[in-house]
C-alpha cells in the first residue's frame, strides 16, 4: 500500500482544538488514511483538516461530487480493507443512507460523522439533535443497526472517534459519530493518543485473488432462505453489539427522584441545570447516553425500578430520544419531555424551571 | 489442412444460433434434442469442413466452444 | 477437458472467466463482453491484482461470472466505489462493468466526475438502449421511436429527449485518456471491441488516467427480436445514433494546453485537438455517422 513512512507521533499534551478538527486528528491517529466528503456547514472544518493532514501521513483526502458519491467511495475503500471516514450534516447525511444500508449489508466497516444541523429540508446551520431517529432507527432501507456514538465535548469527540474505528472493525459494521453544530464548532483542550499506523488489510478485503480463491463482497442474496439467513447473522451481530457496547454516564443518579436524560450538547446544558437544582437541594440526577444505539435502557430501567419517580428527556428536537426513554422505563414512571428546535438552545435556567415544575408537590 | 477439434459444451448452449450464422463453412446446425437448460443446442454436422477460424467461439455468448488443432 | 498436450489451443474459456452458466437470455451480448474482458485481463496477466465492481441491472451478477475479486455496489455508484478502491490501493487494477441505465441515468454524476478527476480505473459499459433486468423500460440511450414498456408509442424526442451520448461526454473531459465506442455482433466488431478493451486496461496500467469503452450490444428478448435480428439492429440502427470510434486516445490534457500546442508534441494528440477544435467530438468513425454530425 502506498503509505508513506511516518515518524511516530506521540500522545500529545492538552491542545486547544475545535471539535471538528479534533475529530479529524483523532481519526488520523486511529489509523484512518482515507477521507471522502462533500462540503456542508457546520462540519466543513473536518474535511478541510483532513485535506491538510492526510497527505502528511501518506493518506488521501478526496472531495466527492456529492454525498452519494462520497459514501460509495467509502464503500470501495473499505472493500479494499483500509480505515476510511466520511462526514456530513443533515441534508447530506440523508443522501448517504442508501450507501450506509449497503455498507451494513456488505459488512463493511467505516466511520460516518453527522454534525447535525436544523431541519427538515435545508433548515439552517445551527445545532440540532433532530437526526436521532435517522441515526438510531436505521435511516436507510432494510433491517439494520449501527453503533451510534454521541460525544458531549471535544475530548470525547476525539476519544469516541478512535473507539468508532475499532468498533467498526470488530463488528464489520459502520459506526456513526453523532455530533451537532455546537460541538463541531466549540474549542476545548484535548489530548490525543499516539499515532497508530494504518492496519494491514483484513482477511476478507479485496486485494486481488493472488494465491487464494477470489473474494466477493455483496449484499445480494436472492433466495428467501439465503437472505433470511444473512439477516439472522446480522441480527445476531447487532445483539452482540447491544450486549457489549452500551455506554452511558450517570451523574448523581443515586437516590435521585428525577432523572434527566440528555446526550451531546443537550447533556452539557442539562448537566448545568442539574448542578443548579442540586444546589437548591432538589434530588435530581443526569443519565447521559454515550451510545444512542445501543441505547442504555438497562440503567434507565433500574433507576425506574428504584428511587426515580420521574424522568425528563431534554433534546434539541421535538422529542425523539424520549421514545427510547419511555420504552426503557416501560410505564413504571412518568417520562416528560422538554426540547427546543430549529437551532434554539435552552439555557440551564430554562431547564431548571422545568425540573422545579416536575418536582413540585410530591417531588421532594 | 490440419484437423480441427471442436469441443462442444452443449449443456451451456442457449440455442441462440449466432454461431450457426457466423460459421462460414456450415459446420454447425441446431440439434433436435433439448439440453439441460431446456434449449435446443448447437451440434457439429460437418467437422471436416472446419478451418479453425474461431468465428463460432468469438460470437458465442456462452463459451460453448473450445477449439484445438492437432499438432 | 479432452485437450491433449499435442494439440494447439485455438480458442478456449479464458481463465479469468468463471465456469458458471450465466443467467443472460439467449443471444445477449453480455456473455461475449464478459469473455472479452476476461481475455484481456488474462492477456495482460493482471488477474491476481484485479478487482471488479459490479453494478445493478442485468450485469448485477457479473461477480459470479468472473474468477476475480469483486464488490457489488449500489445502482449507478460503481465509479465512486471504484474511485475508493483505486485510491485506497493504487496497485490494484480496478474496473467497473455497467449498463446504460446504471451508467447513463442514475450514475451520470459518478461516471462524469470519475472522468473529470482522471480516476485510474477502467469503465466498461454495455449499451443496449433498455432496462433489461426490470423488464424492458426506456433507458437514457433508448433510440428515437423505439418501443419499450414505458414508451408504448415509441420514444418521442420532442417529449423525452434524445439518446445520451456517453462516450462523447466522457471523452470531452480532460481527465479521460482513452474513450471508445465499439459494438458487438459480427466477428470483426467483436475483435475491435477486444482491442479497445485492451487499450483501455493498458491506459490504466500506465497510470495515464480514466479509460472507458462503451460497447453497443443487443437485448433480443426486450427488443422482441431474434438474436440475429437484434445484432443486425445494432449494426444498422444503433450506430446511426451512437457513432463508433475512438473519441479520445492520448494523455490527460487540459483543453487550454491542447489549443496552445496545436496537437504537436504529443504522440497521439491529433484526436484530442481535432475533437476539441470543432467543439464536438468527430472521431474517425467506423460505423455510419449521425446525419447531422
Amino acid at each position: 500500500m502506498a503509505i508513506a513512512a511516518t515518524q511516530a507521533e506521540p500522545a500529545t499534551e492538552a491542545l486547544l482544538y475545535k471539535g471538528n478538527e479534533a475529530l479529524g486528528e483523532a481519526a488520523v491517529r486511529a489509523g484512518c488514511r482515507f477521507f471522502f466528503g462533500y462540503p456542508i456547514t457546520p462540519q466543513s472544518e473536518l474535511p478541510a483538516y483532513m485535506a491538510r493532514r492526510l497527505p502528511e501521513v501518506g493518506g488521501v483526502y478526496l472531495q466527492a461530487e456529492s454525498e452519494v458519491a462520497a459514501i460509495n467511495m467509502v464503500l470501495g475503500a473499505s472493500a479494499a480493507g483500509v480505515r476510511v471516514m466520511t462526514s456530513s450534516s443533515g441534508p447530506g447525511f440523508s443522501l448517504k443512507q442508501e450507501g450506509i444500508s449497503y455498507l451494513v449489508g456488505c459488512e463493511l466497516p467505516a466511520v460516518l460523522v453527522n454534525i447535525m444541523r436544523g431541519g427538515p429540508g435545508l433548515g439552517n446551520i445551527l445545532p440540532s439533535q433532530a437526526d436521532y431517529f435517522q441515526a438510531t432507527k436505521g435511516g436507510g432501507h432494510g433491517d439494520y443497526r449501527l453503533i451510534v456514538l454521541a460525544p458531549a465535548g471535544v475530548q470525547e469527540l476525539a476519544d469516541l472517534t478512535g473507539l468508532a474505528f475499532d468498533l467498526a472493525d470488530v463488528y464489520r459494521n459502520p459506526v456513526i459519530v453523532l455530533g451537532d453544530g455546537l460541538l463541531g464548532q466549540m474549542m476545548e483542550p484535548v489530548r490525543f493518543p499516539a499515532l497508530r499506523p494504518a492496519p494491514d488489510p483484513p482477511d476478507w478485503a479485496l486485494t486481488g485473488a493472488r494465491g487464494r480463491p477470489r473474494r466477493l463482497i455483496t449484499s445480494i442474496h436472492l433466495a428467501a432462505e439465503a437472505l433470511e439467513a444473512h439477516n439472522q447473522r446480522l441480527q445476531a451481530k447487532f445483539a452482540r453489539m447491544a450486549e457489549r457496547e452500551t455506554r452511558w454516564e450517570a451523574v448523581e443518579t443515586e437516590g435521585a427522584r428525577l432523572v434527566v436524560v440528555a446526550y451531546g450538547t443537550a447533556s452539557r446544558i442539562a448537566r448545568a441545570a442539574v448542578e443548579l437544582a442540586r444546589e437548591e437541594g432538589l434530588p435530581v440526577g443526569l443519565l447521559r447516553p454515550i451510545t444512542l444505539w445501543p441505547f442504555p435502557a438497562k440503567p434507565l430501567a433500574e433507576l425506574a425500578g428504584g428511587d426515580a419517580a420521574r424522568f425528563l428527556a431534554v433534546e434539541l428536537s421535538a422529542g425523539q430520544m424520549v421514545e427510547d426513554v419511555r420504552l426503557a422505563v416501560a410505564g413504571r414512571a412518568p417520562v416528560e419531555f422538554y426540547g427546543r428546535m430549529g437551532g434554539a438552545v435552552p439555557t440551564p435556567r430554562e431547564i431548571l424551571e422545568v425540573i422545579r415544575r416536575q418536582l413540585g408537590g410530591d417531588g421532594r | 489442412m490440419a484437423e480441427i477439434h471442436i469441443q462442444l459444451d452443449q449443456d451451456r448452449c442457449k440455442g441462440c444460433e449466432l454461431c450457426v450464422e457466423a460459421c462460414p463453412r456450415d459446420v454447425l446446425a441446431m440439434a433436435s434434442h433439448i439440453n439441460a437448460l431446456g434449449y435446443q443446442p448447437v451440434e457439429v454436422v460437418a467437422a471436416e469442413r472446419c478451418t479453425g477460424c474461431r468465428a463460432c467461439y468469438v460470437v458465442c455468448p456462452d463459451v460453448v466452444f473450445t477449439l484445438t488443432r492437432a499438432a | 477437458m479432452s485437450v491433449t498436450t499435442k494439440e494447439k489451443v485455438l480458442a478456449r474459456r479464458p481463465d479469468s472467466l468463471a465456469p458458471a452458466v450465466t443467467h443472460y437470455c439467449p443471444g445477449c451480448g453480455h456473455g461475449v463482453l464478459h469473455r472479452l474482458v476476461a481475455e484481456v485481463i488474462d492477456e495482460l496477466g493482471i488477474a491476481e491484482r484485479t478487482v471488479g465492481v459490479a453494478s445493478v441491472g442485468c450485469s448485477v451478477f457479473a461477480y459470479d461470472y468472473f474468477d476475480l475479486d469483486f464488490v457489488q455496489v449500489p445502482h449507478g455508484r460503481a465509479p465512486a466505489a471504484a474511485t475508493g478502491l483505486k485510491r485506497a490501493r493504487p496497485d490494484l487494477v480496478v474496473f467497473t462493468y455497467q449498463g446504460d441505465g446504471d451508467m447513463a441515468a442514475i450514475g451520470t454524476a459518478e461516471i462524469i466526475h470519475a472522468a473529470v478527476r482522471g480516476e485510474r480505473f477502467t469503465a466498461v459499459m454495455y449499451n443496449n438502449s433498455i432496462y433489461g433486468m426490470t423488464g424492458g423500460q426506456m433507458s437514457p440511450t433508448t433510440l428515437p421511436g423505439m418501443v419499450t414498456d414505458t414508451t408504448p408509442a415509441g420514444r418521442d424526442p420532442a417529449e423525452i429527449g434524445y439518446p445520451f451520448l456517453v462516450a462523447e461526454t466522457l471523452a470531452a473531459q480532460p481527465g479521460a485518456v482513452y474513450v471508445a465506442r465499439t459494438r458487438l455482433g459480427d466477428m470483426a466488431s467483436i475483435v475491435k471491441t477486444r482491442r479497445a478493451l485492451l487499450r483501455a486496461f493498458k491506459a490504466q496500467l500506465d497510470g495515464e488516467g480514466f479509460s472507458m469503452v462503451e460497447v453497443l450490444g443487443s437485448c433480443p428478448v426486450n427488443w422482441g427480436m431474434s438474436p440475429s435480428e437484434a445484432n443486425a439492429f445494432v449494426a444498422r440502427e444503433m450506430v446511426r445514433h451512437f457513432p463508433l470510434g475512438v473519441f479520445r486516445d492520448g494523455p490527460a490534457t487540459p483543453p487550454a494546453v491542447a489549443e496552445a500546442d496545436g496537437g504537436g508534441g504529443r504522440g497521439t494528440g491529433g484526436n484530442v485537438s481535432a475533437a476539441r477544435g470543432t467543439g464536438a467530438q468527430r472521431p474517425a468513425q467506423e460505423g455510419t455517422g449521425r446525419g447531422d454530425a
